[in-house]
């Protein structure tokens, strides 16, 4: 049994469920600031019930990699050790803000709705941020960082996207026909950026340039390229016919934006594998002991149906539209 | 490395005793939530309600404070210590492990039905989604606390080359001190919920002496103090007794015992001084400490000088752990005093509700001397015996560690400001700070949060 390629999947399966479900809410709370103060409402109790679970994804995901790959984790936290302070002072501020903001008045309403969208804002660059700086295996140089930079405002159009879908599902009225021209605004960025992201990666790193550009093997991996196409036309196209009023059809566009992220992390993880740290670890040199990944196995097989069942409880227990006022 | 190693004891310390604020008072208010949430059930009193939802709301402050400080944590570790992973990673990974996985999701996902679920889910669904948020944190508390114990008390661990595996499950789990760990700080938990509870309560009444929700709580609050507070004391003196079998250096740091002696005297006070490994001003009671640790007037107690010099550093674990007993001692009198007071439904004279509003957070200062007795006086050793905190340190530049410091700080701070503000505003409106709907079970599919509202 091949522990530490069981637990390569694992880890990446959390961080994409993180990814996708704690993008929707952080993309909902960069969308704050282009709502009226009832529709903000509105907004904050279609994530209410969900951010915190979302976010255990996270939890998850790093405690895999601690588990699993400690050698990896000292490397790859103690190189992203400032983006990660920012990180977790944004989604600090950001999950705070979802309390604090209806108990304050005056000022200090504003200042955490302030904080709320700046901590989103935060959460989410540093995430991408932090992407940028992986992928190129933490190289040093400017341009290196301005790389990091382009991809951490990428990560923000996508939960944007992400959230702009989430909200077109999750509610009716104006603030859907915002949530619709929003989507639209996320899906231009989205697009931008993986033509942009996708073109700079073989260039700044040599492994990644290799592992595309192996004819014929290219012609067979051009298909993840044109499914993200086809993705993204479908967010267009469903968001289209909401707003000439088809019925039924709302989470279309969210089903579509998650099938974006799920098809741009396919062609992520095959860029990187074997590697946990590019160029430096593969994934059997950094694992841990396999008296330790046997444990955590038999939990996680046991456990992890009872999860993914009871969220699924969740969201069925919260599902239809949501009215504001969930936090007054 | 000097100075990396103090900056990331600053910063890990910051952390952790931040966040143990706040689960100390979820731990234990989950499972009063589910008593307040059942007798609402069973007696259809619309105190009860109103007691449950306001509870509830402070309950969603502090969880939220708990989860936001505790998604930090889970980055510390590997961060700070990176040497406690290479070589005890196989062991703590596994209960870190466990705890994601078993505790957070569980408290996570049950906390958004308990929250926001009531009228959109039949009682007992609610009442189980309660119950089920208060299991879970309190496996959670199970899991971190065997690893906490574990680096107190090693044991079923044996070494594989360069690092320490789990031989054992069951002998790492069950570790000698983590009974007495686990049992004492769920009683911790119990006493800073209760307190809270009753404090708050008593605030409420000094600016509404007539409301009738607030004088029921702060009995629950009274009389949860009042059967904990004693118990605690007495788990307290065998977790004593089972740290001299183990941590025997610990123990002569609480007690400021320097030399080896026969019938050592407990010191009550005393001021000691590391330079001259002698206590300056001490008020002690002769034969007192051989007496409490051994039962024998006579009997010897070995002193810090036969652990030389791995022994701890001994003013602020002879201080807190006064701390923590003294308070301890004070919560018994209060609460039992003011339990008589208020029997029967009599109502409390206004310096005794200010003396109980000044107790409010008692249980925070307690259970933070109590960690401090704990953590410090384990030092020098990170996992005791097998692992120096010296040699788990990480290669995070001083710079870099500096300024996270100041940004944790600073983040902190202003959370806790606000926390406090909230906290107490909300306290001192009673159950008029939440409007209390009617509950009726909203029709299936209903609009998310329609019925909330
Ligand atoms: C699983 C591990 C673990 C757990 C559950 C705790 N600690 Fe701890 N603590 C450590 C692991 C640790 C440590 C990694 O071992 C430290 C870091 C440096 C050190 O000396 O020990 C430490 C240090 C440390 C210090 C500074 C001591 C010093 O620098 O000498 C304080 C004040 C606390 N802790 C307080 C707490 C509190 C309030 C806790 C309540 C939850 C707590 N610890 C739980
Ligand atoms: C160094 C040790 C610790 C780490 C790494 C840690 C980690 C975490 C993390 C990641 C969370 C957030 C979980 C979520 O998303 O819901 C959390 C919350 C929590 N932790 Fe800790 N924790 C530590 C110490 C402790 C201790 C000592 C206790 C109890 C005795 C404790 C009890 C809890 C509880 C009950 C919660 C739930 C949130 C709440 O109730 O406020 N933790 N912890
Ligand atoms: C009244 C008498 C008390 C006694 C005799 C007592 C005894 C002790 C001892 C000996 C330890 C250190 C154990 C070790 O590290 O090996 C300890 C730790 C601790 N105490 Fe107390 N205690 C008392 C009251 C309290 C109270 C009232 C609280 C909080 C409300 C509290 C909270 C804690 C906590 C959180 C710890 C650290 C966790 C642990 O090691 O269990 N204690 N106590």
């Amino acid at each position: 049994m091949d522990l530490p390629l069981i637990f390569m999947v694992l880890m990446g399966v959390s961080v994409l469920a993180y990814v996708v479900l704690d993008g929707y809410d952080l993309g909902v709370g960069m969308l704050m600031p282009a709502a009226t103060p009832a529709e903000q409402s509105v907004m904050v109790s279609s994530i209410g019930p969900f951010w915190d679970a979302n976010e255990t994804w996270l939890v998850l995901g790093i405690g895999i990699l601690l588990v699993a790959f400690p050698k990896a984790h000292g490397v790859v936290l103690g190189e992203l050790y400032l983006p990660v302070v920012a990180m977790l002072v944004g989604l600090m501020l950001r999950g705070v803000a979802f309390e604090f903001r209806m108990k304050a008045q005056g000022w200090h309403r504003e200042l955490w709705n302030w904080l709320f969208w700046a901590g989103s804002f935060l959460a989410s660059f540093s995430q991408g941020f932090m992407l940028g700086r992986y992928v190129t295996g933490f190289e040093d140089g400017i341009g290196y960082l301005f790389f990091a930079g382009v991809v951490g405002a990428s990560v923000c159009g996508g939960y944007v996207l992400l959230g702009a879908t989430w909200l077109v599902y999750k509610t009716e009225g104006p603030l859907q026909a915002k949530a619709l021209t929003w989507s639209r605004w996320g899906l231009a960025w989205v697009a931008l950026a993986v033509a942009l992201v996708s073109l700079a990666t073989p260039l700044v790193s040599e492994t990644v340039r290799a592992k595309w550009f192996d004819f014929p093997r290219t012609l067979a991996l051009m298909l993840l390229p044109a499914a993200c196409t086809a993705a993204g036309a479908w967010v267009w196209l469903a968001s289209g016919k909401i707003r000439r009023g088809t019925a039924g059809i709302d989470i279309q566009p969210f089903a579509a934006a998650v099938a974006i992220f799920v098809i741009a992390f396919l062609g992520l993880a095959y860029s990187l594998f074997p590697f946990v740290v590019i160029d430096r670890l593969t994934i059997w040199e950094a694992a841990a002991h396999p008296s330790s990944l046997k444990v955590v196995l038999a939990g996680a097989l046991v456990v992890l149906p009872f999860i993914v069942g009871y969220t699924a409880v969740a969201y069925y227990i919260f599902r239809g539209k949501a009215r504001g006022g969930l936090y007054d | 490395m000097e100075e990396a190693l103090l900056l990331a004891r600053a910063q890990f310390g910051l952390n952790i005793a931040f966040h143990i604020l706040f689960p100390s008072l979820t731990i234990a208010l989950a499972w009063m939530l589910l008593g307040f949430r059942v007798a609402y059930h069973r007696t259809r009193d619309d105190r009860w309600l109103a007691t449950y939802r306001l509870w509830t709301k402070i309950f969603a402050l502090t969880f939220a404070m708990g989860v936001v400080t505790g998604i930090v944590m889970s980055f510390q570790f590997g961060t700070n210590w990176p040497g406690f992973m290479n070589k005890v990673g196989a062991i703590a990974g596994p209960l870190l492990g466990y705890e994601v996985l078993t505790a957070f999701f569980l408290e996570a996902t049950f906390l958004g039905v308990m929250l926001f679920g009531m009228n959109r889910v039949p009682p007992w669904a609610h009442i189980g989604a309660t119950a089920l948020v208060a299991v879970g944190t309190s496996m959670s508390a199970f899991w971190i606390l065997a690893l906490n114990s574990w680096m107190q008390t090693p044991a079923g661990h044996v070494l594989d080359g360069q690092q320490w595996i789990a031989q054992d499950w069951f002998a790492v789990i069950f570790n000698p001190s983590f009974p007495y760990r686990l049992t004492h700080m769920m009683i911790a938990s119990g006493l800073t919920a209760a307190f809270v509870v009753a404090g708050l309560s008593a605030w409420r009444l000094l600016k509404a002496p007539s409301d009738a929700g607030a004088r029921k709580t702060m009995r629950v609050g009274l009389l949860v103090a009042a059967v904990l507070a004693p118990v605690q004391a007495v788990v307290g003196d065998f977790h004593g007794l089972n740290t001299l079998e183990h941590q025997p250096a610990k123990i002569a740091a609480m007690e400021a015992i320097w030399h080896t002696e026969k019938g050592v005297p407990l010191v009550l006070f005393a001021i000691p001084n590391a330079k001259t490994r002698t206590n300056d001003y001490a008020i002690e009671i002769p034969y007192g400490a051989s007496l409490i640790l051994k039962h024998d007037p006579q009997a010897e107690l070995k002193g810090l000088s036969e652990f030389a010099p791995d022994h701890p550093p001994v003013a602020p674990v002879f201080f807190a752990f006064r701390i923590m007993v003294g308070v301890g001692v004070l919560m018994i009198a209060l609460s039992w005093f003011a339990a008589w007071v208020t029997r029967r439904e009599r109502s409390a004279p206004r310096w005794l509700l200010w003396t109980l509003a000044g107790f409010t957070f008692s249980g925070w200062v307690a259970t933070l001397a109590g960690w401090i007795v704990t953590e410090i006086g384990r030092q020098p050793w990170l996992v005791a015996g097998v692992l120096r905190t010296s040699e788990a340190v990480g290669e995070i530049s001083p710079g870099q560690l500096g300024a996270s410091l100041a940004a944790y700080s600073l983040t902190y701070a202003g959370m806790f400001v606000a926390y406090m503000v909230v906290l107490t505003h909300m306290a001192g409106k009673g159950a008029q700070a939440v409007t209390p709907p009617p509950e009726a079970l909203a029709p299936s599919g209903a609009p998310l949060g329609a019925a909330a509202d």
